[in-house]
């Protein structure tokens, strides 16, 4: 059966479809380089918060500040991106059919653009000539070379995306007039996003950081390159928690017996980050000077739009948990809750992402605040929210979606025994973020500052508290890394048992049937010229003005120092 | 687009408190002035001694109770490397950066802003109790970051 005919019929399931060999090659490929920094990132944790809390030295070859910057990109970038490229590409193949010869190898393309970015920056990392962190702030500056792999990274990014969306509107153009299906209309939100976003960072990498370290032109623009790389930098946590949405909209549901609540709303809500997670870049650098304070205060009121698709999505995702669990026999206020599968880790795990979502997102607007920010700016704080946004949110729904894509891809069973680890690796993962995120929430409000080793200020008595409280303690911060540690090494074994371990057999690719408002889906929320459109005027709005303003009132460039990082 | 009942209830709560909380947020910046950081005055960072300002950093008394303390940020400490000012006084901190990007931050109260070569940026506090305050610098600068320090004695009066 067609997709055209699905959304008219509406049948309880949707149907099989298996993902070819070849598209699945492509995915797994993605997802083993994905766990394999995981496991190097989470080891570069434990040794940092072993080293601020004191607890142990670093061997004089390797540098606290490299490791932060490994442990930085290893995570935020190299892991989210490749999970969700191999994620991307299962799911599209999956709900759109086998990709073209041509776009596969597009994707191919794409996936070697990325690894030899990768392979480039992890080289100038390893020998401490890039130790900048994953912010890559100038002045300070690293070997050119670096700069060249992360441009390599981000063009990687949009040869796989090309492939993506090219699949994408080759099923639109098929099937004209019909709603596009779920999966492809939000990975086409999140790549289009992704472009639009990183048009920023590629603008100042590629027109000020290489020439500069090239030595080409002998000074950088400060407040430009900062401004070009948050406006990256904002949407970039978009690209990775849009994708976890999808997990959230389009599995979850049938991971729990029931169907999505409603199209339209998904759609709108994936359509609205689209528009405002990008003209918003300012929110990241409200206690610095050269942006004025109206500009900031603009971008601060666009941050807080942001805040509706994020209500959206509560709303639709507890809506489809209650109707599943009432249709299931479950009554009253709230016992239809004790219908839900909480024993099964596909659905537990993206749960407890959800649940800490809550507190995060909490956090998020605190930070956000305008004024408020000088409470927590570049303290642990700031560090504390986003181990739960991404570092828990986003990695807990990425791991409760490995267990059952990893098996489909390597034709293997999601046996019992990898449920019960994925239940383990939860818990553990959730109480060491506790102790972890949670320490570094209140010492950020008690001044301690992130992105620093070691330090007590010569004994100050404002530095000692971050050892001695209770609670508060750089020392908490270093056992909820050992539980975290713990947890992480058992996730890369899950990942190694469903690759290569389990038995062979059949695993469902769990993915909702459409919701009964599909037909009735809006033509507009179909129309991507329109919202591109409205996306451009909205960055034009927000950011004109004072990009002209730090151009034209820019004070005397800054050399390079590279000597300060070495 | 059909919008469930409750759904309306739980957007239009959601919207309305967001909505009066940027309000109260924009009325305390455009109507008591309380802006983050954001001054707009630029400087040449690698001549900073030829400054009018930073030529000569140090603390300054411009009122009874007022102070003007101008310094500068470098790898890895200020200059000066210690104020001494009156219990009870207001000071104006003005700071640039001669290299990197650096903070200004005091634990525990709210003068914590960036310090990036070629601006001035600014915040203004009142030390109200005696004793060494710590400033720190909360903005990786390079190897030796986290011992980029100095001090504020506070003398009682």
């Amino acid at each position: 059966m067609s997709q055209s005919s699905v959304a008219h019929k509406l049948p309880d399931k949707e149907p099989e479809t298996e993902i070819s060999p070849k598209d699945k090659t492509l995915s797994i490929v993605h997802i083993a380089i994905a766990f394999v920094a995981f496991l190097l990132g989470v080891f570069g944790g434990l040794l940092q918060g072993l080293v601020r809390g004191g607890m142990i030295e670093l061997p004089s070859w390797i540098g606290y500040y490299q490791i932060l910057t490994l442990h930085g990109v290893l995570l935020a970038l190299v892991f989210t991106t490749y999970i969700i490229f191999g994620f991307f590409f299962a799911g599209m193949s999956k709900t759109h059919g086998a990709f073209s010869d041509g776009l596969r190898k597009l994707g191919w393309a794409g996936f070697s653009v990325l690894s030899l970015g990768t392979v480039i920056a992890a080289v100038m990392m390893l020998t401490n000539q890039a130790s900048v962190l994953y912010t890559f702030y100038a002045p300070l500056q690293a070997h050119w070379l670096f700069y060249v792999g992360l441009a390599l990274f981000v063009v990687g990014t949009w040869l796989s995306g090309a492939a993506l969306l090219a699949h994408y509107f080759k099923w639109k153009k098929a099937n004209p007039g019909q709603p596009t299906p779920l999966f492809g209309f939000m990975t086409t939100a999140t790549i289009v996003l992704w472009i639009v976003a990183s048009l920023g960072v590629a603008a100042t990498v590629l027109l000020q950081l290489i020439p500069w370290a090239l030595g080409l032109t002998d000074t950088i623009n400060i407040v430009l390159s900062r401004t070009l790389f948050w406006y990256f930098g904002h949407p970039l946590v978009y690209f990775w928690i849009m994708p976890a949405y999808m997990v959230w909209y389009l599995v979850i549901p049938k991971v729990i017996g029931g169907r999505l609540f409603s199209s339209s709303l998904a759609r709108l809500a994936f359509v609205l980050f689209l528009l405002f997670s990008i003209p918003v870049g300012f929110h990241h650098q409200l206690m610095e000077s050269g942006i004025s304070g109206f500009w900031k205060y603009m971008q601060t009121i666009l941050t807080f739009v942001v805040v509706v698709p994020s209500l959206l999505t509560a709303f639709s995702i507890f809506a489809t948990f209650e109707q599943t669990g009432r249709e299931k026999g479950g009554k009253g206020l709230f016992s239809w809750l004790k219908k839900l599968p909480w024993g099964d880790v596909r659905f537990f795990a993206p749960f407890m992402g959800m649940l800490i979502f809550i507190p995060a997102g909490a956090g998020g607007i605190i930070n956000a605040s305008f004024q408020l920010n000088s409470v927590v700016h570049n303290t642990l704080w700031v560090v504390g929210h986003f181990h739960l946004t991404v570092g828990t949110t986003v990695l807990l729904t990425f791991f409760g979606m490995s267990y059952w894509l990893i098996p489909v891809l390597t034709g293997r069973r999601f046996t019992k025994h990898a449920n019960r680890c994925g239940m383990v690796q939860t818990w553990l993962w959730a109480i060491g973020m506790f102790f972890m995120s949670g320490a570094m929430h209140l010492l950020g409000l008690v001044g301690a500052p992130r992105r620093t080793a070691y330090a007590t200020y010569q004994d100050h008595p404002q530095a000692l508290q971050w050892f001695e409280g209770i609670f508060t303690s750089h020392v908490t911060v270093a056992i909820g890394g050992v539980i975290l540690t713990a947890a992480g090494i058992l996730m890369f074994y899950n990942f190694i048992y469903l690759t290569f371990l389990a038995p062979k057999g059949e695993t469902e690719f769990p993915m909702t049937a459409d919701p009964i408002d599909t037909p009735h889906t809006p033509k507009y929320l179909d129309n991507w010229k329109l919202w591109i459109g409205i996306a451009i005027a909205l960055i034009l709005f927000a950011y004109t003005i004072p990009i002209y303003d730090m151009i034209v009132n820019a004070p005397p460039g800054s050399p390079p120092f590279s000597n300060l990082i070495k | 687009m059909h919008l469930h009942k409750y759904e309306k209830i739980w957007l239009t709560f959601g919207i309305g408190s967001l909505i009066l909380f940027l309000a109260i947020l924009g009325f305390t910046a455009f109507a008591f002035g309380h802006h983050p950081p954001s001054e707009l005055a630029t400087v040449d960072s690698q001549n900073l001694d030829k400054d009018e300002l930073f030529s000569e950093p140090g603390l300054k008394q411009v009122g009874e109770n007022d102070y003007q303390a101008v310094l500068v940020a470098q790898a890895f400490g200020y200059n000066p490397s210690t104020l001494e000012i009156p219990q009870g006084a207001t000071v104006e901190f003005f700071v640039t950066s001669a290299d990197v990007i650096h903070s200004f931050t005091i634990p525990g109260t709210n003068v914590n802003f960036m310090v990036t070569p070629g601006h001035v940026n600014t915040a203004t506090h009142t030390f109200d109790e005696a004793g060494e305050i710590l400033v720190i610098c909360n903005e990786y600068c390079g190897t030796g970051h986290q011992f980029m320090q100095m001090r504020i004695e506070v003398i009682p009066q």
